[in-house]
């Protein structure tokens, strides 16, 4: 940073030798490697799967692969029930972890952005679960859960509960006992963005809402909040989406289960094409998902009025 | 968005220094410093409590004998260790884990920095198309893609070569690492590399010894992202590896979870492993995560 210091005293010099610095191919060599990779590994597949989805194609039964026309399509909204169940279910896990995890993250970030005693020590704390994968955290809660030497056991020492009470596999307590295991890793996301958005506001504004005698609540609500506006709704947006798509957490934790009680649309369809190997079907299935998916982003970027407040 | 402060002081404007720096008023205290105490002490005690047992109990199963109950862990053994590493072939998972985190790394950061760096210092004509197909691959779920990215690695014969993951990680890490990339370049003043130039630096020169030193938060953000990331995707290497010498550490944490009746020590102490090398790379950006992007620390 020094070094760069330095680097800046001499005077800018005028605008206009920047085009002079800029062959024309420059920059598309540079997006090169990212644009090859993209299209490669992103484009090609995603086009992959809507080539598959008006296809009949299954690799154990060859004999009857062949264009299906909309055939895929119409099973998906007519004759399968499991889509249904499933999409609702996915529904409901996106809107109680996404709204759940940006109350408390949005409440951590206020708490940890205060001046006090252990404040460095408890923000890496706080945050700490960040950084555990989906597979890892179903292994502690799986600890934490188990039936014989899980915290309901001790629990059940205290006379709170039965002993040998497993909420994974109890459909009444396995989407709750769910939802905390993606909490507990899921807040600490919130927390941090919110946290690097909270110490951009001017802090100026506060001192003069203080002049001006507003409270602490009315600072949150005039200042904070409006500032927070944009991030919030980019970070939901790209968690719901998250939510929505991440498999890892739901596939080892529950596995879908018990009884498909806990399986998202996304699960299902990795079961249908990994182990019913009806890719067809499968990417039917995928490309509906990604056109609600898309649908309802941009739905709520519209509704939240996203960036309309910037000057 | 922290940045600009970061390069804002960096960089003290040559024209606003003429000008005699208005005195500051002394310090008074904020309503910030305010909060009484318990309000902040008390909610972060209890989220603390929800956040430390969860860790504080896989630590307590990976030490204590299997079948104890004990809630220290007290004598302590190694064993379950012992058997994660030898039997269940998680030093194998580490090193190929690790291989992977780190070309992962390399790869999504170089390319990162390149893209990146188009997309904040030109203007050109497919710029719009190229951000607008950032923005849509994040809504392209990995998952939803195995078949078809199976089915090209089948094709390149890469299906049980970490060089599969290698790439889909990369791949999937690059748009997000892109557009981070830009936005930390942006807030890097034009005028300090064109200053370089006036100076004789090329443009490469200039970018490596004015712009790059400017980028360390941000690169160190980036790299660690992919790492952990990659660290701890499961689902491709769990579709393309199947070879037991080339899966990674989640794929086996999963291969234990799955097991017909689980060995909880062996989970335990398995999950322990998975989790070193985040915690070191978490304690090693810390500083520049959270510390680092504080207006106090900037504003130095």
């Amino acid at each position: 940073m020094a070094q760069a210091a330095a680097v800046a005293k001499p005077p800018a010099p005028p605008r206009r030798r920047r085009a002079s610095h800029a062959p024309r191919g420059l920059p598309y060599l540079l997006i090169g490697p990212a644009l090859l990779l993209m299209l490669g590994f992103i484009a090609y597949p995603v086009l992959s799967v809507f080539y598959y989805s008006l296809q009949d194609y299954n690799p154990t039964k060859p004999w009857r692969n062949g264009y299906a026309g909309l055939g895929n399509f119409v099973r998906v909204f007519t004759e399968d029930p499991q889509f249904w169940d499933t999409l609702v279910f996915s529904a409901q896990w996106v809107f109680v972890e996404v709204g759940l995890q940006l109350l408390f993250g949005l409440a951590l970030a206020l708490i940890v952005n205060q001046t006090f005693v252990g404040r460095g020590i408890g923000r890496a704390l706080v945050f700490s679960p960040w950084a555990v994968s989906g597979v890892l955290t179903s292994a502690i809660w799986v600890l934490l859960y188990n039936s014989q030497t899980g915290v309901s056991r001790y629990l059940a020492d205290l006379g709170l509960g039965e002993y040998g009470t497993s909420w994974l596999s109890d459909p009444a307590t396995v989407f709750p006992a769910a939802i905390v295991a993606d909490l507990w890793r899921g807040v600490p996301f919130f927390a941090i963005l919110l946290l690097a958005d909270l110490q951009s506001v001017p802090k100026d504004l506060y001192e003069a809402a203080e002049v001006d005698g507003a409270s602490r609540l009315q600072q949150f609500r005039h200042i904070t909040l409006p500032h927070l506006k944009d991030a919030i709704i980019l970070s939901t947006l790209l968690r719901a989406v998250w939510e929505f798509n991440n498999v890892d957490l739901l596939y080892t934790l529950t596995g879908g289960g018990p009884a498909g009680e806990t399986t998202t649309l996304p699960l299902y369809i990795a079961n249908t094409s990994v182990d019913a190997h009806d890719f067809g079907y499968a990417s039917a299935l995928t490309t509906v998902a990604f056109v609600i998916l898309l649908f309802c982003s941009i739905a709520y970027l519209r509704l939240s009025k996203f960036g309309g407040e910037k000057k | 968005m922290i940045t600009k402060e970061a390069a804002a002081t960096a960089a003290p404007a040559a024209p606003r220094a003429a000008a005699p720096p208005p005195p500051r008023p002394a310090p008074r205290r904020r309503p910030w410093d305010e909060v009484p105490r318990w309000q902040i002490y008390l909610p972060l005690g209890g989220y603390l409590v929800f956040t430390l047992i969860p860790f504080y109990w896989i630590l307590l199963f990976s030490l204590r004998p299997a079948g104890s109950t004990s809630l220290v862990p007290w004598p302590v053994t190694f064993e379950h260790f012992e058997k994660v590493w030898t039997e269940r072939n998680f030093a194998v998972f580490f090193q190929n884990s690790v291989l992977v985190g780190l070309a992962t790394l390399v790869m999504t950061t170089l390319v990162a920095l390149a893209g990146g760096y188009a997309l904040a210092r030109f203007d050109f004509r497919a710029k719009q198309g190229f951000l607008l197909a950032l923005l849509c691959s994040q809504f392209v779920p990995g998952a939803l893609l195995l078949v078809p990215l199976f089915e090209i690695f089948a094709g390149l014969r890469m299906i049980n070569s970490l060089g599969s993951v290698i790439l889909a990680e990369t791949v999937f890490q690059l748009p997000l690492s892109m557009i981070l990339i830009s936005n930390f370049i942006k807030n890097v003043p034009y005028s300090l590399e064109e200053a370089a130039w006036v100076d004789g630096c090329g443009r490469l020169r200039a970018f490596r010894i004015v712009v790059l030193p400017l980028l360390r938060p941000g690169l160190i953000a980036v790299g660690s992202f992919a790492f952990v990331h990659s660290w701890n995707h499961f689902l491709f290497a769990l579709m393309f590896l199947n070879n037991q010498d080339k899966q990674t550490i989640p794929v086996g944490l999963n291969t234990l979870m799955s097991a017909d009746s689980v060995d909880l020590g062996a989970l335990a102490a398995g999950g322990i492993v998975a989790a070193v090398p985040v915690v070191i790379v978490f304690a090693f950006i810390q500083k520049w995560l959270i510390t680092g992007f504080s207006a106090g620390a900037v504003k130095g």
